[in-house]
């Protein structure tokens, strides 16, 4: 099995146990504020590195590409409050505009 | 007759994102057939694009489960608020925890009555299902009929839909501060810890800030 599906069927099993979980267990288990408190902030923080290691990150080295310069133009797009798809083909045509120059 | 309304508009809007998703996956070497099953079995955007951004950065199969995982524990907090209201058993449990995602909750909880509240729980879930899932198709078989994911931006394209996904969710200090930390932090460990490492490590951060209030 290649690394592709292992992830593929990996994740989409404990996504589905975690729902399931979620409507199953006694409500005193996950209402504690400090699991809720924890819970709204584990997407900001790995979002925040997903989108910094994809914008920066080749491998293990830092560096500075036409994706960087894709996201840069995604946040003045949001900044500006675009809506969500003009944000990424936004992002895209820039990255790409730049690749085809360089 | 507005929960039907509510229903359709957000199913309609969220699953054209969909192809967003469709492309990311294929621009990370997953294949058509990979990226429809994120779509139909993990069904959770962030989720999902975190699968892929993790592999496509160099990340191992661990890291991107790990990663995706931990960005859809939020699905469990809210089947543990809609429980009470939906009352499921048996095959509707299962139907209902795998259309459990953020739109569906929101729209849900939004509703002013118990039985519209249920219907929007239902509309929702099952109209993104449907909409997410065709356009994912679409936007896979495009990107695939593109070729080169980095001559039309693709690669830029998943870290704006990360962006687009974080970015409502920065509301004040905290939150902007620990977007900040995070990204300082897995850019900082991205040359000492195999790819993948450092965005899973990002996950501390949100404990310990969240432990501490």
């Amino acid at each position: 099995m290649t690394i592709f599906w292992i992830s593929v069927i990996g994740s989409s099993f404990l996504a589905f146990a975690t729902k399931l979980f979620g409507a199953s267990v006694p409500e005193s288990w996950l209402s504690h504020p400090r699991v809720q408190r924890i819970n709204n902030l584990i997407p900001i923080a790995l979002l925040s590195a997903l989108v910094a290691v994809n914008s920066l990150a080749e491998k293990s080295k830092l560096i500075i590409d036409n994706r960087t310069a894709g996201i840069a133009a995604a946040v003045a797009l949001l900044i500006a409050k675009a809506p969500f798809p003009i944000v990424v083909v936004g992002a895209a045509i820039t990255s790409a505009t730049l690749y085809r120059i360089f | 007759m507005s929960v039907k309304r509510d229903s359709f508009s957000v199913s309609f809007t969220v699953g054209l994102y969909g192809s967003a998703f469709g492309a990311a996956g294929i621009a990370s070497h997953f294949s058509v057939l990979q990226t429809c099953l994120l779509s139909l079995l993990l069904f959770s955007g962030a989720s999902q694009f975190a699968v892929v951004g993790v592999i496509g950065a160099g990340g191992s199969a661990l890291s991107a489960i790990a990663t995706s995982s931990l960005l859809g524990t939020r699905n469990a907090l809210y089947g543990l608020r809609l429980a009470p209201l939906l009352k499921l058993k048996g095959l509707k449990k299962i139907a209902g925890a795998q259309i459990t995602i953020d739109e569906s909750t929101g729209v849900a909880l939004s509703q002013n009555n118990e039985s519209d509240q249920i219907k929007g729980f239902w509309y929702t879930g099952i109209g993104v299902y449907i909409f997410w899932n065709f356009f994912t198709l679409m936007g896979a078989l495009g990107a695939k009929a593109m070729g080169n994911p980095s001559a039309w931006g693709l690669d830029a394209a998943v870290p704006a839909a990360f962006l687009g996904l974080l970015w409502p969710r920065l509301t004040n200090f905290k939150t902007r501060a620990i977007a900040i930390a995070a990204t300082a932090l897995s850019l900082a460990l991205t040359p000492f810890l195999p790819a993948g490492v450092p965005i899973i490590s990002c996950a501390l951060l949100a404990i310990f800030f969240g432990w501490c209030k």
